[in-house]
This record gives structure tokens, C-alpha cells and sequence, in this order.
């Protein structure tokens, strides 16, 4: 399929005895929104983690826009176009919020060995981290200390830094982790503007959120995927019912 | 070199190996139970041979001079903990690093200040002044045998403190989980002090055994410090057996080092340049071995990756 | 014009009106202080560079410092005794002309925290600290056991090196040039800080992961930091050299690491002229408590401990407050 932007193929990770990421075959489709839910300590973070390069996988292959990435690092990774978010928020907390995102857009441009011009003074990286800023809504806050957002804010900062990677995919780790009900409407606003830009592997815990955004929804429980299908698919699988949603899944 | 040249060579290494033991030992249980980097471990080293140098002059007890050496350690290590060391557990490792580099400024100069500039002695006990001979009819000094061997039973002992007691336990577990450990009713502080009071009485009782081979003077401490950190280095941040293993290594590349260096230069160079060049390569190897294990093992041999 | 930016203009002017001042009042010997202090700041300005921006605690940098000073002692002593460093495969010979002890200063210490920095920052945390302060004692011993140029007796030059168009012998004339080497160091770091290097090199210290996760590698970034690092302590080292035409494995020590740290740390980590402000302070205390009593050390420890426990940004912190995030 041409629209496949991301595939993961039978990846495989153990800690020990622990089969943490088992058999693991995905594919994220451009345009698209695809979930990634299952209980906690299912494998979620772990195979995250295996996309971005931060743990090596004991085997299996993970292909961006049909580029094998095996042995390639994180930081070429982002290079290539995995935009990331953390579930920890994962910024420069001394740096303000417009230097995140020119941080951002250094990384996208690349050449950062260069010791004289100042970088908040290159129009290009700065215009370029600011549409960003005003992709999120964080345009009014550019010259405030990072450390003196607001967690929801942090939340939008990170996709903020990641959409100036212009990325092809991105991943994104909880991004409604701990924000209240008009913080996590507001992200999914911003969640469905952005699948224009790239589609999103999303991780999430919040199962409103999950059906309202999801395109598809993977379930993944013990490192295995034992189902991939449109939210109204998941809904009604009796097996998912039992071994996880319970009573949880929306009417 | 004869083979019991080169045995007496081998001891003298062990030795070393020993001596630097006791004083990462210390050193490798306080940061990994508190994660905390010290480097006034080298001035705890320095009070223990003063101690024992002062007690041995006014009593003439070497005994006496060692217990003390233990004792004044661990009481100096206790008040260090209790009003200062403590303050830094939360602190980044700069803070930690500037505040036991203020302590060595402030034990040095006061030790100079207490004693003077010039070195003192402290004598060899008589009993252990000759030589004795070995199977093989290897003679060594008495004394740095007893050295290898109490050596030996405190390592014995740190293992089974470690493996064996409720405190050992505690300070596993101090080292896996802190909040776990307060969790299970560990009164943590103590524990602190107890563990930090424990590694310095190591060290100046390492500093009291040194004490009678080499000059008492300030400032001796902090060489032995930075052989310590070696071997923490490379046996592994928070490992007693890599604190054991890293200090043979070390002890025994450095002596065979400074032994036959000179020696195989000598085959294909002219005598003195052969000492000169093989004198400094030895006085760079265990570092050369430190950088070794860095590019294979960053974490050291027995450290947790 | 911020606070903290008055403050680096004054500490500038009275570092510049000192020396004036004794060269009026005729005394050399405090424009030999003031010499001292703008060469300990250089030093610090280098590792500030490290240990500031780049959160590299490294107890290593007198090795750089060192390096920088023999360089000059070997250069100079070659050149003093008409016999060339080597003559096969091609000729180097001494020499007496500072920009040339500069460059090779600057270029050999360069090299050093390539080779330490390549292997140190494979590991973080107090697995580095200790390293360097071991691949320190490393080069320490190194010069002390070798012989050839002077071993722990250290290395005297009988006259202070060239520059054109000056007379270096002039106390006053090398206190500006040192002075203005220390000034354009300020500037290059200043640049840096506001470059794109220093922007990745600084998220790295507070976030690594985020700066991996942008597609940058922090490793390259911190030993790049780490090489220019080296270079400019080891401009001091050779400045340090020249000014007492002696060098010796005590500008290798431990404690001269030390002593660089405390530059940084009495002035305010990470800010650009903190090392300024350290070192005159740490001259003035010198100074006064050393002429005092002997042991002055007990009481620049003591200072150093309160400086650590309670008053963390130094005496920049204390008076010009939280740094301004952006700029």
C-alpha cells in the first residue's frame, strides 16, 4: 500500500522472561489517527520506545515511508521524520517556550554547529517555531519560562516542538495525561487538525478521547495486538469487551 | 627478574590492591546508597593516620594507635554527616563535589594548622618490624604481611556485613529503592550516618596502616582518593565486589607496572631513556587500564548498566 | 540595561581601573594581582563553558590548563636554548613570539580534551567527575616522571615571551593584553551562548531526551563544548605560564581543577562573567587573608561551604536575581 507512512513488522522485545513487545505488526496510514490502547504494562511505552530507537528491538523491522530503520539511532530517526512527545513532559524547563520550539526547528534544519549568529535571531527558525506556536495556541505565551506553563500548556509545547520537525509520523506518548476536561477538548481539537500535517500513532489512556479521535484502534494487551479495527469494530468485539474495555467502552 | 622477585612483586601489589580497598569501600557504598560523591574520603584517610601517629607518639601502643585511627574516623565521618554531608543527598553532584572540596581545604589547612608543615612517623610495631619467610623461602616484611591480611578479614567482613546482616540488607535495599526502604520503617537518617561513619573509620584505618610505611602528612590523602575513584570506576559505581576487584586490578597493574616497564624498554632502548620512558608509561597505566574499561564497559565491570 | 549586566560592566571596570590606579600610584606588584586575576578568569570563562552551559562538571581542567603552560615552557625554553624540538621527520624549533605559544596552546589542549573528552562522556553523572579528575592525575604523574623537561622541579624561562609591538617585561602592557584577551573570550562566549550551539547545548544539560528527540546527539554536542573548553583554559594556562616564566605539574593538580571550579562557583554558575567576578574575589581573598594568616585556605573553605549551602547563584545570583530566561 502507498499510503502506509509507518509499519512496524513483527517486532519482538523481552526483559528476561517478560515478553514486553510480542509479534508486534502495525501500520499507521497517511490522514489517519490510530490508537494504540491496552491495560497498563501492556507493552505501550515499550513499543513506542522501539519506533523511536530508544530501545533496540530483539528483532523484527520498523519502516518509515518504507525505509528500514534498524540501526538507526534516535536522534537520525527524528531527523528522518518520527516527531515525538513524552508522556513526562520532556522540555528545556529554563529555556522559554519560543526557544523550545526554535530548539525544534534547529533540529529540523539541522547545522547546529554554528557559534556566532544568534539563533533567536535567524528569521527563518523563529518564523518557523512560532507558526507552531500558533498551531497549538501558545503563540501569546512565546516569551514565558517553560517552567512557568501550566501543565495542559507543557502538553501543547511538546506537539508544538514536534510539528516544527515537520515530521512524516508522529508519536505521541498520552498527550492527555493529566489534563482536565477543557485542556483534553482542547487537545483533541488540536489532534484533529493536525492528522493533515501527519498522521499520529496515539497512546492514550482516556477512552473518550480514543473514540473520538481514532480512525482505528489497536488493542494491545501482554505485548500482543489481539485486534486492529474502527472504533465502532472495537466497540463491539466481544473479546475485547472481556479482556479489556469491561464496561468502560461509551454507549 | 627471579621468580621471587617477582612474587615479593605480587604481594607488594596485593598490598596496595588491599589498601585501596578500604578506602573505596567506603567510597562506593556512600554513593550508592546516598549517591553521594565524596571527596573528603581522602581527608578521613589523613585524620586516621594523624590520629594513630599522635596516639601512637604519646602511648607507644601501635594497637591502641589503630583503634583510635578507627575512632577518630568514624566520629569525624559521624559529625560530617550529621551537620554538613547531609544537606547535600538532594543536592546536584556540583554542590556535592564543592562542598567536600571545601571540607578537604578546611581538614588540610586545620591538620597544618594542629601539626605543622613536616611530616610525622609513625614506627612499625616491633613484633612486626623483620621480615618473615614465606614456603619458598620468600621473605617479606612482616608488617605489610599483616597489612594484606587484615585487609583481607575486612573485606571478608564488608561481604558478610553486606550479604548477611539487617543492616546489609538495609543497605541494599537503600540502594535499590530509598523511598522503599523509608517505606518498610528504616529509619533512613541513621542509616546515613552509620554508613557514611562506617567508610570513613575504613578509611582511616587504611590511613593508620599506610601511616607506618609511608609519611604522615597532609595533603596524603587525596592521591589514595583518586586511585579510589579509579577503581570505583572501574569496578562499577556501588559494587563492594567491584570495589574489591577494581583495587587488586589496580594494585597489581600499578606495582607489576612500575616493576617491568623499565625493564621491557630496556630490551630495545638505552638504560636510561628505558627508565625514563617506562617509569612515566607506568605512572599512566592503571589510568590507560581505566580508559580501557571505559570504551568496553562504561559502567564499570561489576556496575549496573 | 538589566542588572546583571551592570554588574559585569562594573566588575570589567574595576578589574581595568585597578591596575591604573597602582600604575600610578607605582605599585607593580598589584598590577601582578590584577594580571592574575584576569588570567584565573579566562581559565574560568573556558570551563565555565563546560561545566555552566553544558552541565559538565569536569575536575579536570587544570590538565588543560597545565598542557596551555607547558606548551609555552617548552616552545619558549627550546627557543631560549637555540635547540629545535625536533629535526626528523621535518624541523620544529622553539619560539619566543606569544601569538604562536597562543595557537599551539590553544591547539595542543584542544587535542587532550578531544582524546578525554571522546572517552569521559561516554558516562555522565559522578562516573565523569571522577574520570576526569583521574585522567587529571594521569597527566599530573606524566609530568612529574618525565624528565626532559624539568619533571617536579618544573620548567624556569628566563624572560617573558614577545608579542609585536609590545614590551611584555611592562607590567602594565601585559596586563593589557591579558586583559583583552580575557575581554575577547567574553565576547566569543557571549556569541556562543546566543548561537545555535549554545541553545542545543544548553537544552541538553536540562533535557537530554529532548534534545535526542529533536534529532540532535547530545554526546557531539558536549564534546564540541568540551573542546573549546579545553582550548580557551588552555590560553590561560599559557598566559599563567608567561606571567610567571616558570611552569610546573602544580598547574596540572587537582587542586588547581579546584580552583578553576571555585572561580565559577563564588561568581554564579553559568553566568557569563561569573569566573570574572570569582577570580577577583578569589585574588582579593588570597590577598588580604593570606597575608593575614597561613592558613587562609580553612577560611576560603569555610566561605566556599556557605557559598554551596546557601547561596547557590553566587554573587551574581545574590545581587542581580534569577537569570532572564530569554533574551
Amino acid at each position: 500500500m502507498t499510503d502506509v507512512v509507518l509499519r512496524t513488522e513483527k517486532l519482538f522485545k523481552s526483559f528476561g522472561a517478560l515478553k514486553a513487545t510480542n509479534d508486534v505488526s502495525l501500520d499507521l496510514r497517511k490522514g489517519e489517527i490510530h490508537a494504540l490502547i491496552g491495560p497498563n504494562g501492556a507493552g505501550k511505552s515499550t513499543l513506542i520506545q522501539q519506533i523511536t530507537g530508544h530501545l533496540a528491538s530483539d528483532s523484527g523491522t520498523v519502516r518509515l515511508m518504507n525505509e528500514d530503520l534498524s540501526g538507526v539511532g534516535p536522534a537520525e530517526r527524528a531527523r528522518k521524520g518520527l516527531g515525538r512527545t513524552f508522556q513526562i513532559s520532556s522540555l528545556a524547563m529554563e529555556h522559554t517556550v519560543l526557544q523550545n520550539a526554535v530548539l525544534g526547528a534547529l533540529g529540523k534544519r539541522g547545522n547546529v554547529m554554528s557559534f556566532f549568529k544568534p539563533v533567536m535571531k535567524d528569521a527563518q527558525l523563529v518564523s518557523a517555531a512560532k507558526a507552531a506556536l500558533v498551531q497549538v495556541g501558545l503563540a501569546e505565551f512565546a516569551a514565558i519560562r517553560t517552567a512557568d506553563l501550566s501543565h495542559g500548556q507543557r502538553r501543547q509545547l511538546e506537539v508544538a516542538v514536534a510539528l516544527t520537525l515537520k515530521p512524516k509520523a508522529f508519536l505521541m506518548d498520552e498527550p492527555m495525561a493529566g489534563l482536565g476536561l477543557e485542556g483534553a477538548q482542547q487537545m483533541i481539537a488540536l489532534l484533529t487538525k493536525l492528522r493533515k500535517e501527519a498522521p499520529i500513532l496515539l497512546i492514550e489512556h482516556d477512552m473518550d478521547a480514543v473514540f473520538a479521535l481514532a480512525d482505528r484502534i489497536s488493542v494491545l494487551v501482554y505485548g500482543e495486538v489481539i485486534a486492529t479495527g474502527t472504533p465502532e469494530e472495537i466497540k463491539v468485539n466481544p473479546e475485547i469487551r472481556r479482556a479489556y474495555l469491561g464496561d468502560e467502552v461509551p454507549a | 627478574m627471579t621468580t621471587l622477585l617477582f612474587i615479593e612483586q605480587m604481594l607488594n601489589g596485593l598490598q596496595f590492591g588491599v589498601m585501596l580497598f578500604l578506602m573505596s569501600a567506603g567510597l562506593t557504598l556512600v554513593f550508592g546508597v546516598m549517591g553521594l560523591i565524596n571527596l573528603a574520603h581522602g581527608s578521613l584517610f589523613m585524620i586516621g593516620a594523624f590520629t594513630a601517629a599522635a596516639v601512637a607518639a604519646a602511648t607507644g601502643s601501635f594497637v591502641l594507635a589503630l583503634m583510635a585511627s578507627l575512632a577518630a574516623a568514624a566520629i569525624a565521618g559521624a559529625l560530617i554527616e550529621l551537620t554538613i554531608i547531609r544537606r547535600l543527598y538532594d543536592r546536584d553532584h556540583l554542590d556535592q563535589v564543592l562542598a567536600t572540596f571545601a571540607l578537604i581545604l578546611i581538614f588540610s589547612e586545620g591538620t597544618r594548622w594542629m601539626f605543622g608543615s613536616f611530616p610525622l612517623f609513625l614506627d612499625v610495631p616491633k613484633v612486626l618490624a623483620g621480615p618473615v619467610t614465606l614456603p619458598g623461602g620468600i621473605e617479606y616484611p612482616a608488617y605489610r604481611l599483616s597489612i594484606i591480611l587484615i585487609g583481607l578479614l575486612v573485606a571478608a567482613g564488608m561481604f558478610a556485613l553486606i550479604n548477611r546482616t539487617r543492616v546489609g540488607i538495609r543497605i541494599r535495599a537503600g540502594e535499590a529503592d530509598r523511598e522503599m526502604i523509608a517505606a518498610l520503617g528504616v529509619d533512613i537518617a541513621k542509616l546515613y550516618t552509620f554508613v557514611f561513619a562506617l567508610g570513613a573509620a575504613l578509611a582511616g584505618f587504611a590511613g593508620a596502616l599506610v601511616g607506618a610505611i609511608q609519611s604522615v602528612q597532609v595533603g596524603m590523602g587525596e592521591p589514595v582518593l583518586i586511585l579510589a575513584f579509579v577503581v570505583i570506576v572501574i569496578g562499577g559505581i556501588g559494587s563492594i565486589k567491584g570495589a574489591f576487584v577494581g583495587a587488586l586490578l589496580v594494585g597489581f597493574t600499578d606495582t607489576m607496572g612500575r616493576v617491568l616497564l623499565p625493564q621491557i624498554f630496556a630490551l630495545f632502548l638505552e638504560p636510561s631513556a628505558a627508565v625514563s620512558v617506562g617509569s612515566a608509561l607506568a605512572s599512566m597505566l592503571i589510568y590507560i587500564l581505566m580508559a580501557g574499561v571505559l570504551v568496553f564497559r562504561p559502567r564499570g565491570l561489576y556496575g549496573v548498566t | 540595561m538589566t542588572r546583571e549586566t551592570l554588574i559585569n560592566v562594573a566588575a570589567l571596570a574595576v578589574l581595568l581601573a585597578v591596575p591604573l590606579w597602582a600604575l600610578m600610584a607605582d605599585e607593580p606588584f598589584i598590577i601582578t594581582l590584577a594580571t592574575r586575576a584576569a588570567i584565573f578568569a579566562l581559565a574560568g570563562v573556558g570551563l565555565n563553558l563546560a561545566l555552566g552551559s553544558g552541565g559538565l562538571v569536569s575536575l579536570g581542567h587544570a590538565v588543560f590548563f597545565g598542557i596551555g603552560g607547558y606548551a609555552m615552557g617548552i616552545l619558549a625554553s627550546h627557543a631560549q636554548s637555540y635547540e629545535p624540538i625536533m629535526e626528523a621527520p621535518f624541523l620544529i624549533e622553539g619560539t619566543k613570539s606569544m601569538p604562536m605559544i597562543w595557537l599551539v596552546a590553544m591547539v595542543t589542549s584542544a587535542l587532550a580534551a578531544l582524546a578525554i573528552g571522546a572517552l569521559s562522556l561516554r558516562t555522565s553523572g559522578v562516573y565523569f567527575i571522577m574520570i576526569t579528575l583521574a585522567f587529571g592525575q594521569m597527566i599530573y604523574y606524566f609530568a612529574i616522571s618525565w624528565p626532559a623537561y624539568g619533571g617536579e622541579d618544573g620548567l624556569s624561562i628566563y624572560v617573558r615571551n614577545e608579542f609585536p609591538g609590545l614590551n611584555t617585561l611592562v607590567p602594565m602592557q601585559f596586563f593589557g593584553l591579558c586583559f583583552a584577551i580575557l575581554c575577547l573570550a567574553l565576547l566569543l562566549m557571549n556569541a556562543i551562548h546566543k548561537s545555535a550551539f549554545g541553545l542545543a547545548l544548553s537544552a541538553a544539560r536540562q533535557n537530554e531526551t529532548r534534545v535526542l528527540s529533536v534529532g540532535m546527539k547530545p554526546y557531539h554536542l558536549r564534546l564540541v563544548a568540551f573542546v573549546i573548553s579545553g582550548a580557551v583554559t588552555g590560553l590561560a594556562g599559557a598566559l599563567f605560564a608567561d606571567l610567571n616564566r616558570f611552569v610546573s605539574p602544580t598547574m596540572l593538580s587537582w587542586q588547581m581543577s579546584g580552583e578553576i571550579i571555585i572561580f565559577i562557583i563564588i561568581g554564579g554558575v553559568g553566568r557569563l562573567f561569573g569566573p570574572v567576578i570569582g577570580a577577583m574575589i578569589f585574588i582579593l581573598l588570597e590577598h588580604t587573608l593570606g597575608g593575614l594568616s597561613e592558613f587562609w585556605h580553612v577560611y576560603l573553605g569555610a566561605l566556599l561551604l556557605g557559598i554551596v549551602l546557601f547561596a547557590k547563584g553566587g554573587v551574581i545570583g545574590a545581587f542581580a536575581g534569577r537569570e532572564k530566561a530569554h533574551d
